[in-house]
């Protein structure tokens, strides 16, 4: 008899019975049961030198680098952005004074969807959940004193990524920066906005054409610049499990990659600038197990399935955040001890770069007080825990690798099933993300209600919260912005804008590159509202089957 | 009471994050409610004229993106216009403490931030409802 069963039948089964199990569900948030224990007998066909390998080789599940945090920490980098490009330029110089080593930009909902603050869609948006960003001159204003030669700077943006991503790169242009100093990413991961956080503007197809544009472009123009973050991390804010954040963030990544090569681009031209981010949640060691899995399963899809050659294209890289899903309205200090080990499971599990949630962000924009002790956070566990010392500390425990391959298991499995739908696009279109996702969240939903799984302050240990500080975009954001953008329109050159326009719908019409029309529309001070127009018109827009 | 109780829940402006508005949705359906949901991007005057087209009983607006004060506003206004402002108007998102009070001032009869369940906001429509 195998001695694990042999340890539950004559010790496990006669304690439990004496003292019975805890009544709580005994399974990760993605709903894999989890033993009392795990053995050598649960890895019998594991060969670590297959399914691990050493730091900085293939198939990278234990890091992308050999030295890992022993080289260089993880880039400490908090997502910011409110109100004017005044006011965020000055939350990125105090976070830059705090030590936080790169700079993440959130934009309002108008720049999101590409529309100009003096939209009409933009009333009540204007520099709420982001800055307003409608032209070069507020670009410049974002990034005044800061030196984009020395600070890499990353770019929540998707639909009007190009847009923007010009806009940045005219402004190192007028700054006298080459573009082969500028590193940063933008996310312009559009097909995880049709699965989870409905940020489209155009439909599937339009959309992806662009980010291949960026493919293309890129890595000839802007080297270090990562013109894609393949991301997760919102397929699982909409309430995804673990698994489903991991399957279709990779089959994702797989889509752009075959787009690209269609377009004929070779692999290892693109590839190693393809970048990652994926949510951490509160399921300590699954989310580990995540991190290692993604790796593992990117590196072998790139190698055996597209037969890249460069190792780097092999290479999983990723930005990590903490989950916003998991913090509580209720008391919100609390969100610091949920946010602390959401991050070490971050860097355990190997992220390249980090942002922490602030505890005050189930309530609104966090204010300057509440981001710090988010960067400290990092920095307590960079400085002070030892964690980084050695490479990919867990490796080997049996808890962990049996998870890592059951994240890698069904995340294939997914695969399939996608592949069986016809692929992204058709399972877009058919609903079954949504369907997918829906049923989970709901699920979370119900157990979190019905009190099976217990979530501190909300559904147990209840009590008053107390008010806190907090963060308040003032009315004033809109006049500025407004401002602003009635000056650019008033003074810029507007036979050179005709053209640049004119131009770009040109580009859009041929299917061409529409990299270089959007670099002059940029410098020629087109706002981002006229540039989307012109796509608008060309490619039309989507809207989403309504389904609960 | 004899009849369904029907409500709106509705993604007022250019916010996508819809978990939320999509599991209170689900919660309330499960619960026996007749529930309309509008799918995203509803301006203030499309989520009026749904209210009264579906003759519904509440309107609950999910806004995550800071910009709850204008949207509510908006919307209250707008059932006023109609001379429907027996309607129940509650919401749900990334409120602060302070707007939830000026919220119900101006009329709103319950937000729900972070952490609430689908079960309060059940009991509260039964509550509210009922006394309509």
């Amino acid at each position: 008899m195998k001695s694990k069963r042999r340890w539950y039948k004559e010790v496990y089964r006669p304690v439990t019975e004496r003292h019975p199990e805890r009544d709580y569900p005994f399974k990760t948030l993605s709903d894999i049961e989890v033993e009392p224990v795990y053995t050598h007998e649960d890895l019998t066909d594991f060969d670590p030198e297959e399914e691990l390998g050493y730091p900085g080789q293939y198939p990278f599940t234990r890091g992308v680098q050999a030295s890992m945090y022993r080289g260089r920490l993880w880039t400490m980098r908090m997502f910011a952005g409110f109100g004017t490009a005044e006011q965020t330029n000055k939350r990125f110089r105090a976070l830059l004074d705090a030590g936080q080593t790169g700079l993440s930009t959130a934009f309002d909902l108008p720049t999101l969807m590409g529309y100009d603050s003096d939209h009409p869609m933009s009333r009540g948006e204007v520099g709420k959940c982001g800055v307003a960003v409608s032209s070069l001159a507020d670009m410049e204003v974002l990034f005044a004193g800061i030196d984009p030669a020395k600070v890499t700077t990353s770019m929540t943006i998707n639909s009007p990524a190009n847009a923007i991503w010009a806009m940045y790169l005219a402004m190192a242009q007028r700054k006298g920066a080459s573009w082969d100093s500028v590193g940063g990413t933008i996310q312009n991961d559009i097909l995880k906005e049709f699965i989870a956080q409905k940020e489209y503007i155009f439909p599937p197809k339009p959309s992806v054409k662009l980010v291949i544009d960026t493919f293309e472009w890129g890595p000839k123009n802007v080297p270090r610049w990562n013109f894609i973050s393949v991301s997760g991390y919102h397929i699982r804010e909409a309430g995804s499990t673990a698994v489903q954040e991991l399957a279709f963030t990779l089959y994702n990544g797989i889509h752009y990659v075959q787009q690209a090569l269609e377009r004929g681009i070779a692999i290892d031209d693109f590839a190693p600038r393809i970048s990652f981010f994926f949510n951490v949640h509160n399921d300590f060691f699954e989310e580990i197990a995540k991190f290692r899995a993604a790796r593992r399963i990117w590196a072998r899809q790139m190698r055996e399935r597209f037969g890249a050659t460069n190792e780097k294209s092999w290479m999983l890289r990723t930005h990590a955040q903490t989950a916003g899903v998991s913090l509580a309205a209720q008391q919100p200090l609390v969100n610091i001890a949920r946010v602390a080990v959401q991050a070490l499971a971050g860097v355990l599990g190997g992220t390249n770069s980090l942002h922490t949630d602030a505890f005050d962000e189930a309530l609104a924009l966090p204010t300057e007080e509440a981001a710090k002790v988010a960067l400290r956070t990092q920095q307590v566990i960079a400085y002070e825990t030892g964690v980084g010392h050695t490479v990919d500390p867990l490796a080997g425990s049996y808890y962990l690798e049996h998870l890592t391959d059951e994240m890698e298991r069904r995340c294939l499995a997914y695969f399939d099933q996608i592949d069986a739908i016809g692929g992204v696009e058709a399972a877009i279109e058919t609903g079954f993300f949504a369907h997918e996702i829906g049923e989970a969240s709901y699920r979370q939903q119900r157990e979190i209600d019905r009190r099976e799984r217990f979530v501190v302050g909300v559904n147990s240990f209840v009590e008053e919260h107390p008010e806190i500080p907090l963060q308040l975009v003032d009315s004033e954001v809109q006049r500025v912005q407004l401002e602003r953008l009635e000056r650019v329109r008033r003074e810029r050159d507007s036979h050179r804008v005709d053209g640049a326009l004119a131009a770009l719908r040109e580009a859009a019409v041929d299917g061409r590159n529409t990299m270089p029309a959007f670099l002059e529309a940029a410098h020629a001070l087109c706002t981002l509202g006229e540039q989307m127009d012109v796509l608008r018109n060309v490619y039309g827009v989507y809207e989403e089957p309504v389904t609960i | 009471m004899s009849k369904k109780m029907r409500v709106l829940i509705a993604k007022p402006g250019l916010d996508g994050h819809d978990r939320g508005a999509k599991v209170v949705a689900r919660a309330l359906r499960d619960a026996g409610i007749e529930v309309i949901y509008t799918g995203l991007r509803q301006t203030s005057e499309m989520i009026v004229r749904a209210a009264i087209q579906e003759d519904v009983d509440a309107v609950g607006l999910s806004v995550l993106s800071g910009a709850h004060m204008h949207y509510f506003r908006e919307v209250i206004d707008g059932l006023r216009a109609k001379g429907a402002d027996d309607i129940v108007l509650f919401g749900g998102g990334i409120i602060p403490d302070q707007d939830i009070g000026a919220l119900k001032a101006m009329g709103v009869l319950a937000v729900f931030t972070p952490g609430a369940s689908t079960q309060e906001i059940v009991d509260f429509l039964h509550k509210v409802v009922a006394q309509n």
